[in-house]
């Protein structure tokens, strides 16, 4: 196999060049940095060759049919309408070249669906409009959302280079190791797809499914999810950094570390109160990044499937009832619990924010003790 | 069907004269005036559809939003694929099986007329309800033309009872349509008329229509559990409730590989038609035809899976539906085998109906490559969901269906109207719009092979270059079937005096009759020689 | 004239109707399929007899839990361990705790679902909390038990077998629901 030494597509054929006027976009299938991923290249590149040469045959016998056999040449047509012979050779000749096509077809999948001893195993979970990475034997999840800001989106900021394919919390995966994927989601189906492992798997609501993949460089990998899940679904990238075993480990060590460091910082915070300013700047970047999509930016919704918060009787009355459904969600809508995934400054943040925006203006502060109480259940 | 049109009817079935106005298209049980309605119905429909991919188009043309929101195009996609595949695809095959078939087999009308009006006239009440959906509070379906639950199920907007109601009354306009279909060609055919006399039109529509009684209910069945998930409590596809979202995808392709041939044997009939007429050579391995179509419709029921590679199955399942999906490649490639032969060693002359069905092979054979990529499974994982499968299936439905629905109506236009189309309009219209169908899906396969999911507003920088390329494709393809309607009119109008021939190397019964066809044709049936 | 059409057509509308049954017969024929070769790795939803096999000591099988509280269910769901190494055969108890920290009582079903599929064929569960629905009042917790055994039949080529739970809060579906909820003045 092969080494492709850098992360740049390769630029195949002169047939696929001659369309070249995108100098940035690779025309063909990435070769991946995996040993499947170029398997699939290359069975990818097998098949399209074999079209080729029976599309030039085929075409070819027609096209010259075209040229010499027509009326304006003064031919007479032949009347034969059938031959036993031929028909059984073109049926025939199909059948082979398939049989040939299967096999390599076959061993391939049969490789790519072989998950057992694994070393690592990361539990992929799948949400609108989000992805979510827990290492299996590791205290250490976290969320990965988009990066790229609204700004950018609406036309008002200059794009990044990796517009739309940037996300806040890469995944971090070791080279050289086979890593698990257990996929699954938490409301519709998504598909988490990293071109260059050629791992693309539906994230099944209830259900797990497994893919793998062996990275051989280290690197930054970019895919997004490849299966319609509602309004955002392009805006659900997936960033993978593949690091040496070694880093790999003093990563995950130091994020242990960070993780455990947060829920400490959030047991002292329980005493302290925060100003109306700090909260609802807090406040905003949060509902940027979490609520917006669904409530809008201007808190109006969307009439029929996101309901408003500007002017709603909860954001402006019922404080406890706020805080529970932004801790725990509301089943049966598209309104998730947030318990798990935002921490108490942020929550007691939104929450003060969405009570003080948008003309909402009930002047009330939410402090990381008051979510913390709805938490213990002492809110109600 | 109904007491309120009976009565009028009776009187009309056996004499030579319509009524007049609007009446006679509500209550005509003729099959040329039925036929008729489908084919501007769904001309109508294509226009709709084709506006929606403007849109598609035109903010895809740039990366970041510029015209519209996520939620809207997502709306636009789905509404886009209903339109076209139900509204126009279908109802234009139906409308020319309406015209054609009678008069192909020397039938005097189709066998049940009263029930050929009404599977007419509840489709533009189907589409009425889906269009106004998109008006609703909430917008109509965003969930893609598929609607995978639980995403049209549990997290829908409110219009999808609408949306379900819709498709009911879409696919009992088909069942009732294909029924007529099927009755007709058994009990009606003119005697002489042995089974394999028949044209290969009539043939194609006979297994298609058997393929529509046979998955249009289950499609039924999908949007109704839907419906009852929704609304009602159910958990078909809700796993809490010991249901599966994955088995929402084996229903719906249970039905909807079918439906993809559906979509595409009237095209073969209709190509097998065409080819000899302007070869002027008798078409080459009909009996070998036949029994392709016919293993295509079966073994469209044993592939459906390959819509689902990558929603994990046993690898011993994979391999099934890959191998069964490779298979179609044989009668598919006899098919055009059978159609290069036929122009081997013929006349040929280029008028437009031969211009488009033979573009028809060329880019229907594209699209057929790039479904045998697409059928290896591994290979699958990385074009799945991108735009390489838009590229595929637009190949086989607007450079296939659509081709050859066209090159139908230019093929037949002389004998529904009795006037020669103009021929050197025609001749631009097939140009123009075999440039810009080029420039609108051949770059998809290498947008898709580069990365780009498909069903997205917006899109990473790289992209950029090649999707401004595809939407001026676009525009221009759309652009170009004005040409279209421009010809069509003119050729209602007016034009050159068409003779019952038409063409030189034409055969078959709907050439023995005067063009324009008489209101009533083969009252007594004719003699098969 | 239509009179002769009659019998066809019959034939016609009733395969129709037949093929809408048939849309439906496809859920319990998918159950059908799954069970016999553990597609999606659904596992049976009763008990297994407790007779198990002979014990195949001459090997062992890794058995991962995973559990996972749907985003909508406020409950803390945590499988006691995580990894469990087994002999084929022997029966094995392992527990999981759940907490609701609200103030209501919830009602929550767990889905089961075995990666790989196949080996979900080979996976019983004598007792588990996931055949029932599990109810726990505001402020409580729970360990709920979980007894199974790995079938000694199991294919050599599985050695890990993943089980995950993923917990929904069926409160408004549950039946049983309305006398506590009047209960707790709701």
């Amino acid at each position: 196999m092969t080494k492709t030494r850098s992360l740049r597509w390769s630029l195949p054929t002169l047939l696929l060049a001659a369309s070249a006027n995108a100098a940035d976009m690779p025309l063909n299938m990435t070769k991946g940095v995996t040993e499947i991923s170029q398997r699939v290249y290359h069975l990818h590149m097998t098949i399209f060759w074999i079209c080729c040469v029976i599309g030039a045959v085929v075409f070819g016998i027609m096209f010259w049919s075209i040229v010499r056999h027509r009326k304006a040449r003064g031919v007479q047509p032949a009347q034969f309408h059938e031959s036993t012979k031929v028909e059984i050779l073109w049926t025939a000749i199909p059948v082979l070249i398939l049989i040939l096509m299967a096999i390599p077809a076959t061993k391939t999948l049969i490789a790519m669906e072989d998950t057992t001893e694994a070393d690592v195993t990361v539990v992929v979970t799948g949400s609108q409009w989000k992805w979510h990475y827990k290492y299996l034997e590791h205290d250490v999840e976290f969320y990965s959302l988009l990066a790229t800001q609204k700004e950018q989106i609406a036309n008002r900021f200059a794009k990044g280079e990796n517009y739309l394919l940037e996300v806040d919390r890469p995944l971090v995966l070791p080279t050289g190791k086979k890593v698990r994927f257990l996929m699954t989601s938490d409301d519709v189906i998504h598909s988490w797809w990293v071109p260059a492992f050629a791992v693309k798997k539906d994230a099944n609501p209830g259900f797990i499914n497994e893919a793998w993949t062996r990275i051989d460089e280290p690197g930054i990998y970019r895919g997004q999810c490849a299966e319609l899940c509602g309004k955002d679904h392009g805006y659900m990238p997936i960033v993978v950094i593949a690091k040496e075993p070694a880093e790999f480990d003093k990563w995950l060590a130091g994020e242990a570390e960070r993780i455990a460091k947060a829920k400490a910082e959030e047991q002292e915070l329980l005493a302290m109160n925060m100003s109306l300013e700090e909260l609802m700047s807090v406040g905003e970047r949060t509902y940027t990044a979490y609520c917006a999509a669904c409530h809008q930016p201007s808190g109006e919704g969307l009439p029929g499937i996101f309901p408003a918060l500007k002017g709603s009787s909860i954001a402006l009355n019922d404080k406890p009832a706020h805080i529970d459904i932004v801790l725990h969600g509301r089943a049966g809508t598209a309104m998730q619990a947030y318990a798990k995934q935002l921490s108490l400054k942020e929550i007691a943040a939104v929450i003060t924010y969405e009570r003080n925006a948008w003309g909402n203006s009930t002047g009330e502060l939410v402090q990381a003790a008051d979510v913390h109480a709805v938490m213990q259940g002492k809110g109600e | 069907m109904s007491a309120v049109v009976t009565d009028h009817e009776h009187d009309h079935e056996h004499h030579d004269h319509k009524p007049s106005g609007i009446k006679r298209w509500f209550y005509t049980t003729n099959h040329k005036d039925i036929g008729t309605m489908y084919l501007v119905f769904a001309l109508i429909m294509f226009f709709i559809g084709g506006t929606m991919a403007m849109v598609i188009r035109a903010e895809l043309f740039q990366p970041g939003m510029q015209f519209v929101e996520p939620n809207f195009f997502n709306q636009m996609t789905t509404v886009h694929g209903l339109i076209m595949v139900f509204g126009a695809v279908m109802p234009a095959f139906t409308g020319l099986a309406n015209w054609m078939i009678p008069m192909m087999i020397g039938a005097p009308d189709m066998a049940l007329p009263r029930m050929n009006n009404w599977s007419f006239w509840i489709l533009p009440f189907a589409f009425l309800i889906l269009l106004i959906s998109l008006f609703l509070p909430g917008g109509g379906p965003n969930f893609g033309w598929t609607f995978y639950a639980p995403l049209s199920t549990k997290y829908s907007g409110d219009s999808t009872a609408l949306f379900v109601f819709s498709v009911h009354i879409m696919g009992i306009s088909s069942i009732m349509g294909a029924i007529n279909v099927i009755v007709t060609i058994f009990n009606l055919r003119a005697p002489g008329m042995t089974w394999m006399k028949m044209p290969l039109f009539v043939w194609t529509w006979l297994i298609t229509a058997f393929l529509l009684i046979m998955v249009m209910p289950v499609l039924a069945g999908a949007v109704t559990m839907v419906l009852t998930d929704k609304y009602f409590g159910t958990s078909f596809f809700d796993a809490a409730g010991g249901g599966d979202p994955v088995l929402f995808q084996h229903i719906f392709w249970f039905f909807g590989h079918p439906e993809v041939y559906i979509m595409i044997l009237p095209a073969f009939g209709i190509v097998s038609s065409i080819v000899p007429t302007f070869a002027r050579k008798p078409l080459f391995g009909y009996a070998s035809m036949v029994y392709a179509t016919s293993s295509i419709a079966l073994l469209s029921f044993l592939v459906w899976a390959h819509h689902m590679f990558t929603t994990g199955m046993p690898v011993f399942a994979e391999l099934f539906f890959m191998y069964c999906t490779m298979l179609i490649a044989v009668p598919t490639g006899v098919k055009v085998f059978n159609w290069v032969a036929t122009m081997w060693r013929g006349a040929m002359t280029f008028e437009v109906p031969m211009m488009f069905a033979l573009a028809f092979i060329v880019l229907f054979t594209i699209g057929g490559f790039s479904g045998l990529m697409l059928a290896i499974t591994p290979a699958d994982f990385q074009y799945h969901d991108t735009y390489f499968v838009v590229a595929h299936f637009h190949y086989v439905l607007v450079t296939g269906a659509v081709f050859s629905i066209i090159a139908a109506a230019y093929y037949w236009l002389p004998k529904w109207t009795g006037h020669m189309y103009d021929e050197k309009l025609g001749q631009w219209h097939f140009w123009c719009s075999l440039i810009s169908v080029n420039l609108l899906f051949f770059p998809m396969h290498f947008v898709g092979l580069a990365g780009m999911p498909r069903r997205i507003p917006d899109y990473a920088l790289q992209f950029a270059d090649f999707n401004a390329f595809i939407s001026i494709g676009g525009f221009l393809f759309g652009a170009s079937q004005l040409i279209f309607v421009w010809v069509l009119v003119k050729c209602a109008r007016g034009g050159e005096k068409a003779t019952a021939q038409v063409w030189e190397g034409a055969e078959g019964l709907e050439w023995e009759v005067p063009s324009p066809a008489p209101y009533h044709t083969f009252e007594t049936p004719p003699v098969i020689k | 004239m239509a009179f002769k059409h009659k019998p066809l057509t019959t034939k016609l509308v009733f395969i129709a109707l037949a093929m809408f049954g048939f849309g439906f017969a496809l859920v319990p024929l998918y159950d059908v399929f799954c069970d016999l070769t553990g597609l999606n790795g659904k596992t049976a939803s009763t008990a297994a007899s407790a007779d198990a096999a002979i014990v195949d000591t001459s090997r062992e099988v890794v058995i991962e839990f995973i559990a996972r509280p749907n985003k909508q269910m406020p409950w803390v769901f945590e499988p006691e361990v995580t990894r469990m190494t087994v002999h084929p055969g022997e029966i094995h108890i392992t527990n999981y705790l759940a907490q609701n920290p609200t103030s209501r009582l919830i009602v929550g079903q767990a889905v089961p679902s075995v990666s790989p599929g196949q080996a979900a064929l080979y996976f019983h569960k004598i007792e588990c909390f996931c055949f029932t629905q599990q109810r726990l009042a505001g402020g409580k917790d729970m360990l709920m038990p979980l007894q199974f055994y790995v079938d000694p039949a199991l294919p050599r080529q599985f050695s890990t077998i993943t089980l995950s739970y993923t917990l929904y809060d069926v409160t408004s579906a549950s039946t049983d629901l309305t006398a506590t909820s009047s209960q707790l003045g709701e």
